[in-house]
């Protein structure tokens, strides 16, 4: 068997993005040894990528706002079917994570009051967003890790997990290979923190880095972690969509935030023709009440443009179906319209969207003060991920955590922007803690070497197959055929026929990926590096495809064509994925949780 | 259909040479395309690190045809694809294989560099007050991506190799960053002076001139701490105010 090295921690977090970090900091807080592995160098995570904000009812810009009117809105957008506790902590803890932030160093835009700016953004009732102009994710990422580097807490870079090991019910270890020399290594910890964030190289247009392969998604499953909600992932409306190259590349919320308007090559303003009945008394019936919004007049209602991402999606696609899109398949976001407006305009927005300005110019040639950007919807968030416990975040096995994108239910059926930032602050934190507490309450257990002697032979097996006859396929044109179907079968707009033939596809990339051949050595091999991901990105996938296939209704970000309503019945229904007994995928229907009267009073209110 | 021919550096540590890859170069194509595209059809193990590709991570360093670059924010149209192009990994430090150079010493002397020191808070509820104009030059110097661009062409690193005596153009950004914080009240002047060199600088400027983001490291970030410096260690009149009196200016 090949020699592996291990390590030994009190808790081991798998991933260092935004929750990741927060998780290790908290864990590390309590005098435990944590140790933290991740794919990338440090402070590279999808964290960094975040652009918007970081919502919290801070009531810095406008003082009508609560945690209660946050959890209200963040009901809302999920449909209801939000984990309402997980709903309820972040709405509540939010504040205090962000003036954590700033206590660590991070210097967010500021108020005339020199107190911490607050933006518009969808979905969102008051201006919400904490924010640096738009690199919010830049600005959390370095905190957490200038403030982490100083904890004490052992990084190990440029390293992947691939197998979760057990004792009994009980996670104890993690295994893995560093990249730069292809060799094993071992974690033994007390608990584990899984902070893997998505899965968006399942598609083909995306805005997610080479990262997001479903890990901790599938580190989870095979652990036999329930996993819910996976029919829900989120296309953000606004990717770019020309040039080719950089098709999927997001193009923050806070465009829109900052008064920037959606048009239809007729140069209609599409959003004003369908806006849902949830929103109708909160969404401005005309665009001078919509600019008029966006620049903090507290009367007005918000434009029909920062309705939620699902939604706006879901009209650019109609627009694009209709014939009515950009010559590039997309639609039109303008921003230079506000010329208009402001007479300093062109400053005006290269100092609210300056990563924005700098993107169109450098990768389209296009200046954003001047003309229209071209924008379509691109995969975006996983809603749908390992089952956790509100409060711990502890999944359905024991010992194993999880935090951020990774864990499912915070956000229901569909995420308002800017609750994610928040999300990975509040639970990253939490599962630190109370994956900390478990770790002091259960001593170390064992780790069974069969298992670990399997996972070597599985992972060190594509790159054996080169020398075979044939030589194995390779792992890249795997990857790719995975990326068409899903995002032809299991994009925005979904049917039962498309859908279970999706499932069957994937069922024969499975095969193929079973026969995958890593040409080269193990040192830094990102051929054998893609082999290992397919695993991973195809049981994501089975498991999005088959809820997708499995829940007959339209809810949030999940739009069937052949159900395009809600259904009652199927919104106290929530979809739980498990590994079965036989190796088999399993989905069952379990009811969403009840939501206790003082909150369900909260929404009522808030209606 | 249009074709260039890449010359990409292939080794590691112990040696390598240039490889040539032809490949196919369609509208609006960025370096990190091309040489993804190569890595697919041609090179299954071609190393190269990436992750955002839209110029926020900092990840895809290397020089192209001799310039460095992030080749995620290189379009192919700003290059002549007549000659061969060259990619080869940055300089300044080791190589671990192909493009991939292993950064790991910066991040080693991140940690030597005293952390943020927050006043206590100006309001009862924990927080503080801090006006847009006093945090401007800050959140310049926090755009930093950390590609390490600026490391790479500073010549008390790359040429000369003071990397146990000098910390580059990089942390010198992230000091100055802490130091004209508003909230901070850590002094790191003694540390710049001695354990991190920034004597060495000789302000050349080739950091600022490849920052990606367009940060002015020379002017807003090293000079007025090499003037803090100057002012604290070398003012004849306060060295010798400090004489007399025994206090600290």
């Amino acid at each position: 068997m090949d020699s592996y090295k291990t390590f030994e921690y009190d808790v081991l977090v798998i991933g260092a993005g935004g929750a990741g970090l927060r998780a290790s900091i908290e864990a590390s807080a309590t005098g435990l040894s944590v140790g933290l592995v991740c794919k990338s160098l440090l402070g590279k995570a999808h964290t960094v990528m975040a652009e918007g904000g970081i919502a919290a009812a801070l009531s810095n810009v406008d003082d009508r706002d609560d945690w209660k009117t946050h959890f209200a809105d963040t009901m809302r957008g999920g449909q209801y079917v939000n984990n309402y506790r997980m709903a309820e902590l972040h709405a509540q803890e939010a504040p205090e994570r962000v003036h954590e932030l700033e206590a660590w160093g991070a210097v967010f835009d500021r108020t005339d009051d020199q107190k911490i700016l607050q933006r518009n953004f969808g979905g969102h009732k008051y201006p919400r967003l904490a924010h640096v102009g738009d690199r919010t994710g830049l600005e959390m990422i370095r905190t957490l890790q200038d403030h982490g580097i100083h904890q004490g807490i052992d990084v190990h870079m440029e390293c992947t997990i691939i197998r979760l090991l057990k004792d009994g019910d009980r996670v104890t270890a993690a295994f893995g290979y560093d990249r730069e020399k292809g060799k094993f290594r071992l974690f033994k910890a007390r608990a584990i923190v899984l902070a893997t964030g998505g899965y968006g190289r399942a598609y083909k247009i995306t805005s997610n880095s080479w990262e997001y392969t479903g890990d901790g998604h599938s580190l989870a499953y095979d652990a036999g972690a329930d996993l819910i909600d996976m029919e829900y992932l989120q296309f953000h409306p606004t990717g770019m969509v020309w040039p080719p190259s950089v098709r999927g590349i997001l193009v923050t919320e806070g465009v829109r935030g900052e008064g920037g308007v959606l048009r239809n090559s007729e140069g209609n303003r599409f959003m004003f023709d369908d806006i849902p009945d949830l929103y109708k008394n909160q969404t401005a019936d005309n665009p001078e009440e919509g600019w008029i919004y966006t620049q903090g007049d507290k009367e007005a209602r918000r434009p029909p443009e920062l309705l939620t991402r699902d939604h706006v999606a879901r009209c650019i696609i109609r627009e694009i179906r209709e014939g009515r899109g950009s010559p590039h398949g997309g639609v039109f976001l303008d921003i230079a319209w506000i010329r208009e407006k402001l007479s300093n305009a062109p400053e005006h927005i290269k100092r609210k969207l300056p990563s924005m300005y700098h993107q169109f110019k450098e990768l389209a040639n296009l200046d954003i003060t001047e003309e229209p950007m071209e924008v379509g919807p691109t995969t975006h968030y996983a809603m749908g991920g390992i089952r956790v416990d509100g409060d711990t975040q502890m999944s359905t096995v024991q010992g194993l955590f999880a935090a951020g994108e990774c864990a499912g239910g915070m956000h229901g059926a569909n995420r308002l922007g800017g609750n994610s930032l928040s999300d990975l602050l509040v639970f990253g934190k939490r599962a630190g803690e109370y994956a900390a507490e478990f770790a002091k309450e259960n001593g170390a257990t064992g780790v069974h070497d069969s298992a670990i002697a399997d996972t070597i032979q599985w992972a060190l097996a594509p790159i054996e197959r080169q020398d075979t006859e044939g030589g194995g396929e390779s792992p890249y044109q795997i990857q790719y055929d995975l990326q068409d179907t899903m995002q032809e079968l299991v994009g925005i707009v979904r049917t039962q026929e498309e859908m279970d033939q999706a499932v069957e596809k994937i069922a024969s990339l499975k095969q193929r990926a079973d026969q995958a051949a890593a040409p080269g050595n193990r040192e830094y091999n990102p051929g054998w590096h893609t082999a290992l991901d397919l695993h991973n990105l195809l049981t994501v996938s089975e498991a999005v495809a088959r809820a997708a296939a499995r829940r007959q209704e339209s809810r949030g970000a999940h739009f069937r064509e052949d159900y395009p309503d809600k259904d009652e019945e199927w919104g106290k229904t929530s979809l739980v994925v498990k590994k079965g007994s036989d190796g088999t995928m399993e989905v069952s229907r379990e009811p969403v949780m009840d939501i206790p009267a003082e909150l369900q009073a909260i929404i009522e209110e808030n209606r | 259909m249009t074709t260039a021919t890449f010359k990409i550096w292939r080794g590691d540590a112990e040696g390598g040479d240039f490889k040539d890859y032809d490949t196919e170069i369609t509208e609006g194509m960025v370096v990190l395309d091309a040489v993804h595209q190569i890595q697919a059809e041609l090179a299954n193990d071609l190393a190269v690190r990436w992750n955002c590709k839209a110029g926020k991570c900092g990840s895809c360093s290397a020089e192209v045809n001799g310039m460095p670059r992030l080749l995620c924010m290189t379009r192919m149209d700003t290059i002549d694809i007549d000659k061969p192009i060259t990619i080869e990994p940055i300089k300044a430090f080791p190589t671990m294989k192909d493009l991939v150079t292993d950064v790991s010493w910066n991040f080693e002397v991140k940690k030597t560099i005293k952390k943020f020191n927050p006043r206590p808070p100006d309001a009862e509820d924990g927080t503080w007050r801090m006006a847009q104009e006093d945090v401007d030059r800050v959140q310049e110097f926090r755009k930093c991506i950390e590609c390490f661009l600026c490391q790479d062409v500073c010549h008390v690193l790359r040429d000369h190799q003071k990397t146990e005596e000098f910390i580059g153009p990089r942390f010198l950004v992230y000091t100055a960053a802490l130091d004209m914080h508003p909230l901070d009240t850590e002094d790191r002047l003694e540390d710049l002076k001695d354990a991190h060199g920034i004597g060495f600088c000789n302000i050349t400027k080739c950091c600022t001139h490849v920052c990606p983001e367009h940060i002015t490291i020379t002017d807003n970030a090293i000079i007025p701490l090499k003037e803090r410096v100057a002012d604290r260690f070398y003012d004849p009149l306060k060295k010798l105010f400090r004489r007399l009196f025994g206090k600290k200016s």
